[in-house]
């Protein structure tokens, strides 16, 4: 199985691996329900599930209690097992903080991993962010 | 990011569990935007108070870091809730609700938080309780937060409800972005190329500029009467106007701030026209004719109330309106007899709420709803699952009364 790295920032430590949900708009974390899925109409993952995916996302927008609602999702055990952003916001920094859900970002290379998951489409990410690592695996 | 020896104690627990959680979420913000160091604040304004909005972990979250002794360290001033309790009992809402969100309430009220119970505390709250130009502050409703950077000279990030509930229980805000004096200044100017009439013509804007995704906005081509309310020249409608594009703005959005400064060599600009304007529309809007009519998120105040009478005109609206504003707002409004009117005119007010996840609008008996506010528009239409009618004030009156 092939694997490409890439160097990011810990902004919450931890260690993680799962199938890649990729929104190359910026999401606000409100229009996640409880059940972990996407409602909003305006975003390309509308329908979608997050649960147990590593979410990856330029940043948040929006409304200020989206951070409740990831707190949430990792209580009901429906949260993303990590977070990977382009630029980590306060939103998400401050949600992931506190549901001590791995997060990173990944100011200079996020572009070079985003082409990466578009061509293959279909990857797991593995996101150690104590080590500021990111690993890409191509499923096929 | 540096922190001082009192608050490295705090962050290791010696001031208790919730103290230490708040400065765990300062640090992790302070670490993603680059802050080097914490700075004092001297006013909170938290959200995350509808139970709708945060739900059962929110409930237990808050009952949990409110059970100690921990308390705010600034003025701290609260959103909106759930439901108008002066109402309760005309809203068919579930016992199980209205206990959780009393709960809630209870947690904040323990926290020592002003029961504000707005989105408008720059309007809501009497003037000589708002900080000074010039002040830190932590606002985590995101119009009130951008109204707070771009007109009052307040200096704030766009909070969450997290990182403001911590800054109001440490009392202080990592020093970053737009909290720092130099970075207060637009990359992006939007050139507006559009025929700036209605309040709507402004939350068009703004949901349109949210998009491009910078902290700080400049536009070109908005006069400064027509939306900055301390101008010797403010027009009436100045405040509907900045109150429109700074809930749109914060809807779409990660910008914290815009202003109409800018330095004629900025380099980055783009055109808003009236074909962005109807995409706009084209993405909110989705239907021609709605059951209620909305207006409120932003909560109204006195001046939108007044100018709603004027539109009237003593006529009555054909179908339910609802119409939101904050408890301080309402009061003085009964004094000077608007709300009196209001009802006259087969409109309800109500308080402590706003049309942002609501219980009080769903899908069971409302195929769509009549709106002037693209921020109700998109939490109606994702949230409500809804239809949304999104016209301005003037033209909904003209339309829906006899």
């Amino acid at each position: 199985m092939e694997r490409l790295e890439y160097r990011c920032r810990g902004i919450v430590k931890g260690y993680a691996e799962g199938y890649a949900m990729l929104s190359i708009k910026p999401l606000n974390l409100l229009t996640i329900d409880y059940d972990g899925i996407i409602n909003d109409h305006t975003s390309s993952l509308n329908g979608k599930s997050i649960v147990g995916k590593v979410l990856i996302f330029p940043n948040a927008v929006g409304s200020s209690v989206g951070a409740y609602r990831l707190y949430a999702l990792k209580v009901n055990g429906k949260a993303p097992k990590a977070i990977v952003c382009m630029k980590a916001d306060i939103i998400t920094a401050s949600a992931a903080a506190i549901a001590s859900i791995p997060l990173v970002d990944m100011v200079d290379c996020y572009k070079d991993m985003l082409n990466t998951i578009i061509i293959n489409h279909n990857v797991n990410v593995i996101v150690d962010a104590d080590k500021g690592l990111i690993q890409i695996q191509l499923l096929t | 990011m540096q922190l001082s020896k009192e608050e490295e104690d705090a962050l290791d627990g010696r001031y208790g569990d919730t103290l230490a959680l708040a400065y765990r979420v300062l640090v992790a913000i302070g670490n993603a935007m680059d802050a080097d160091r914490l700075v004092s604040i001297s006013w909170a304004h938290v959200s995350g108070v509808n139970y709708n909005t945060i739900g059962d972990a929110g409930l237990t979250f808050l009952e949990d870091i409110s059970k100690g002794n921990a308390k705010v360290r600034v003025m701290t001033t609260l959103n909106p809730m759930g439901y108008d309790p002066s109402r309760v009992n005309e809203l068919n809402l579930s016992d199980e609700f209205i206990e959780k969100q009393n709960r809630i309430m209870k947690a904040y009220e323990r926290l020592g938080v002003i029961g504000s119970y707005t989105c408008i505390p720059y309007e809501a709250l009497d003037a000589t309780f708002l900080p000074k130009h010039g002040s830190q502050v932590s606002l985590a409703e995101s119009n009130a937060a951008i109204y707070a950077n771009s007109i009052l000279g307040l200096l704030t990030n766009k909070e969450s409800a997290i990182s403001a509930l911590a800054s109001a229980l440490t009392g202080k805000a990592p020093y970053s972005k737009l909290r720092v004096q130099e970075s207060r200044s637009a990359r992006l100017c939007i050139d507006v190329k559009y025929d700036m009439h209605t309040e709507l013509d402004y939350a068009l804007l703004g949901y349109y500029a949210g998009r491009f995704n910078e902290d700080c906005i400049a536009f070109k081509g908005i006069r400064q009467e027509d939306i900055f309310i301390f101008s010797s020249a403010t027009k009436p409608y100045a405040k509907a106007n900045a109150k429109a594009l700074c809930s749109a703005l914060g809807t779409s959005g990660s910008a914290g701030m815009f202003t109409l400064n800018y330095q004629e060599t900025i380099k980055e600009r783009v055109e808003f026209t009236k074909h962005d304007a109807l995409k706009v529309m084209d993405e909110l809007s989705n239907a021609d004719d709605g059951d209620v009519i909305v207006f409120g998120s932003p909560q109204l105040g006195l001046d939108e109330l007044s100018t709603l009478l004027n539109m009237l005109k003593g006529r009555r609206f054909k179908k339910r309106c609802m119409i939101f504003c904050a408890r301080s707002i309402y009061s003085k409004a009964k004094d000077l007899g608007y709300i009196d009117a209001l009802e006259k005119a087969n409109a309800s007010v109500y308080c402590d709420c706003c049309s942002c996840l609501t219980p009080l609008i769903s899908r069971d008996d409302v195929d769509s709803v009549i709106t002037n506010s693209v921020k109700a528009a998109y939490y109606l239409r994702s949230w409500n699952r809804v239809g949304v009618c999104l016209s301005n004030m003037k033209s909904i009156v003209e339309a829906e009364c006899v």
